[in-house]
C-alpha cells in the first residue's frame, strides 16, 4: 500500500496577508492515476500547485513525494525530485525554438559543465547528441515534430500547450502537474489533449490535473478533489464528486443566490 | 559528430573570410606602426577591450545580468599582476603563474559579489554591482595605510613586462628578419587571447549552460520549474565574466608597466557595457564591433579634432577632450534611438526587441 502513494500533502496552508489561499489542504495521489483538482475561480488550485512546485513557500504543512519530504521554496529541487509542471498562462521560452525549449528541459538530467562546453570533448558531444535526440522524440510524442525549429512564440496556442508538456516531460517526471491545459482550447483540441494525457499516464507518469472543463476532468480522472475557498471540500471518484451537495453548492450556490 | 547536421566546420565553409580576417589582423600592427607606435598601442587597447567586452557579454548578453561594476574584476586582475611582478613587494613571479592566479582571484571576487546579490534582478542588481565597483576602486586608493598594500593613488610602477625566458614583450626584437616592437608583440598576444575568448563565447552559447542562461533571460520562473538551479547558473556566468576581466587586467598591467586606481573608474565600467550594448548584446561579432569602434573612435577624434579645428578656425576653440565626450555621448544616443538592438545585433535579440516595442 505504502509504495502505491506518490504524493501526500499534509495540511498545507498558505496565506497572502489576511487571505487564506489554502487552508490545511491534505490529499493523497497514488502512482499511475490521473488525479483531478477542481474548484471555482480563486479556490486555491494554482496556489496549491505553486506550493507543490516550490514557487511559493507554504506557511505550514508539507509535502511527501515518493517517500521523501519535499523542500519548500526550491523549484529546482521539486523538479529534481520528479515533479514537472505546466503553467496556466503558458510560460515558454518564446525566443527559443521548440526543440530548444525541450532541450532546456533536459538540463537537470544532464551534466555537461563549462569545461566540457568549451573543449567540446567526446562526453559532452555525446550528451548533446542524446539531448537533441530525446528532444526530437518528445516533440514527436506530443505531435509537433514539424514545428521543431519554429520559435516557441510563433506556435499556435494548442501547439504551445503541447510544447510545454513536452518540455515538462523532458525532465523525466514521476508526476506531471498540468495547470488548466485545456483553457482556451476548442473541442477538437481538447479531445486531442485528452488522448495525449491518457497516453502519458499509460506510459507511467502520474498526472495531476487542474481543470475548469468539468467534462474533461470527469472523463479523464480516476479521482477528483474539489477546493473551495482554500479548503478541500470533497475527494472521491468523479461519479460521487458530481453528486456531492457541497460541490454543487460551491459551483452553483453562490452564483444562483 | 552528427553527420547530417554539421557538414563541415565553420572555417572550412568560410575559409576565404577567415583568411581575409587573418591577413588583416596580421597587417594591423605593421600598418599602424607607420603612424607611430602610439597607434599600435591604440590597436592593442582595442583588442584588450574586445576581450573585456566579450567577458562582460557572458554576464550581460547571455545571462542577462546587468553588471555596472565589471571594471572591479579588471582592477583585481591588474593589481594581482602589479603586486606580484614589481619592485613594490620585491616579488617577481612569471606571468604564467600570475595571469591564471589573477583570473582565479577575480573569479573569487565575482562569486563573493554574486552569491549574496544574484537574487536581485534588473535595476537592483545594477546598483549593487555599481557600488561594488566603486568599493574596489576606493579600497585600492586607500590601502596604503596602515600597511602599504596598493601604494594608494600613486599606483604601482615598474611592473614587469610579460617575459618568456629571455624573450621580453617590452623590447624590440627581430623575428625571421622582421623587426617587431614591444607593443606589436603585445598585439599578437592580445589577438591570441581574444580568439580564445571568442571560442569560449561561441561554444558556451551553444551548450547546455548557454541554453540555461538563455532560458533564465527569457523566463526565470519557467527556467526554475525546468529544474535549473538559477542561482548557481547565474553565479557561473558572473564568475566566468569576472575571470576574463581578471586576465585582461593582468595583461593591462604588464603592457602599461603601471597601474593606479584611476584606471578603474565607473566610467570604465560604463564604457565596456556600452561596447556590449552598442555592438549588440549577446552577439559576438556585434560586441567585437562595439569594442573596436568605441576604442578607436575617441582616439581618432583625439588626433583628428585638433588639426581639424586648426584648419577650419585657425586655432583651438573647443578642448578636444570635452568634444570627444560630446560626440561619444551623441553617438550612443543615436545608436540607441535608431538601432536599439545594437549596431550588429543577433537575430534573436532583434526579435526580442521587436516584440517589446509592439
Amino acid at each position: 500500500m505504502g509504495e502505491q502513494i506518490l504524493l501526500e500533502a499534509h495540511a498545507v496552508a498558505k496565506h497572502f496577508g489576511g487571505v487564506k489561499a489554502l487552508h490545511d489542504v491534505s490529499l493523497t495521489i497514488r502512482r499511475g492515476e490521473i488525479y483531478g483538482l477542481i474548484g471555482p475561480n480563486g479556490a486555491g488550485k494554482t496556489t496549491f500547485f505553486n506550493c507543490l512546485t516550490g514557487l511559493y513557500k507554504n506557511e505550514s504543512g508539507h509535502f511527501t513525494f515518493a517517500g521523501a519530504r519535499l523542500a519548500a521554496d526550491a523549484p529546482h529541487k521539486a523538479a529534481e525530485a520528479g515533479i514537472a509542471r505546466t503553467f496556466q498562462n503558458i510560460r515558454l521560452f518564446g525566443n527559443m525554438t521548440a526543440i530548444e525549449n525541450v532541450m532546456v528541459g533536459r538540463h537537470m538530467r544532464t551534466h555537461a559543465n563549462v569545461i566540457g562546453a568549451i573543449t567540446r570533448n567526446r562526453a559532452t558531444m555525446a550528451e548533446e547528441g542524446a539531448i537533441t535526440r530525446r528532444a526530437e522524440e518528445l516533440l514527436h510524442y506530443v505531435g509537433i515534430s514539424e514545428r521543431a525549429h519554429d520559435y516557441a512564440k510563433n506556435l499556435s496556442y494548442g501547439d504551445q500547450r503541447r510544447l510545454e508538456i513536452a518540455r515538462a516531460l523532458a525532465t523525466e517526471p514521476k508526476l506531471l502537474a498540468l495547470d488548466e491545459p485545456a483553457a482556451g482550447m476548442n473541442g477538437t483540441e481538447t479531445e486531442a489533449l485528452r488522448v495525449l494525457v491518457e497516453g502519458i499516464c499509460r506510459d507511467g507518469v502520474t498526472v495531476l490535473l487542474i481543470e475548469h472543463d468539468v467534462k474533461l476532468v470527469m472523463g479523464l480522472c480516476g479521482r477528483v478533489a474539489v477546493l473551495d475557498y482554500g479548503e478541500k471540500i470533497c475527494e472521491d471518484v468523479p461519479a460521487v464528486v458530481q453528486k456531492d451537495p457541497r460541490v454543487i453548492e460551491a459551483y452553483l450556490g453562490g452564483s444562483v443566490a | 559528430m552528427n553527420g547530417s547536421r554539421k557538414k563541415s566546420l565553420p572555417w572550412q565553409r568560410h575559409w576565404l573570410g577567415v583568411l581575409l580576417v587573418g591577413a588583416v589582423l596580421l597587417a594591423v600592427p605593421f600598418v599602424a606602426a607607420l603612424g607611430g607606435q602610439a597607434w599600435v598601442r591604440i590597436a592593442n587597447f582595442a583588442i584588450l577591450y574586445v576581450f573585456l567586452a566579450l567577458g562582460l557579454n557572458i554576464v550581460v548578453g547571455y545571462a542577462g545580468l546587468l553588471d555596472l561594476g565589471y571594471v572591479a574584476f579588471y582592477a583585481v586582475g591588474a593589481y594581482v599582476y602589479a603586486l606580484l611582478a614589481s619592485p613594490h613587494f620585491g616579488v617577481h613571479l612569471p606571468f604564467w603563474v600570475i595571469l591564471p592566479l589573477g583570473a582565479a582571484i577575480a573569479c573569487l571576487f565575482g562569486m563573493l559579489l554574486g552569491a549574496p546579490t544574484l537574487k536581485l534582478r534588473g535595476d537592483y542588481l545594477a546598483i549593487v554591482t555599481l557600488g561594488f565597483g566603486e568599493i574596489i576602486r576606493i579600497f585600492l586608493n586607500n590601502l596604503n595605510a596602515p600597511i602599504n598594500v596598493t601604494n594608494g593613488a600613486q599606483g604601482i610602477t615598474l611592473i614587469d613586462p610579460i617575459e618568456i625566458g629571455d624573450f621580453s614583450f617590452a623590447a624590440t626584437s627581430t623575428i625571421l628578419g622582421v623587426e617587431i616592437s614591444g607593443p606589436q608583440k603585445y598585439y599578437f598576444l592580445l589577438v591570441a587571447l581574444a580568439i580564445l575568448v571568442i571560442i569560449v563565447n561561441v561554444r558556451l552559447q551553444d551548450s547546455r549552460i548557454g541554453r540555461a542562461w538563455q532560458a533564465i533571460r527569457e523566463d526565470e520562473v519557467a527556467a526554475k520549474a525546468c529544474g535549473i538551479n538559477t542561482r548557481n547558473i547565474k553565479l557561473l556566468a558572473f564568475a566566468m565574466g569576472a575571470s576574463f576581466g581578471g586576465v585582461a587586467g593582468g595583461v593591462f598591467s604588464a603592457m602599461q608597466g603601471f597601474v593606479s586606481p584611476e584606471s578603474f573608474s565607473l566610467m570604465e565600467s560604463i564604457t565596456i557595457l556600452a561596447m556590449v550594448v552598442l555592438g549588440g548584446m549577446g552577439h559576438i561579432p556585434g560586441v567585437i564591433l562595439g569594442a573596436v569602434l568605441l576604442t578607436a573612435l575617441p582616439e581618432v577624434l583625439r588626433y583628428g579634432i585638433e588639426p581639424l579645428q586648426d584648419a577650419v578656425f585657425g586655432r583651438m576653440i573647443i578642448d578636444p577632450e570635452s568634444l570627444r565626450m560630446l560626440i561619444f555621448g551623441l553617438a550612443l544616443v543615436l545608436v540607441m534611438r535608431f538601432r536599439p538592438a545594437g549596431l550588429w545585433p543577433s537575430p534573436q535579440r532583434r526579435r526580442e526587441l521587436a516584440e517589446s516595442s509592439d
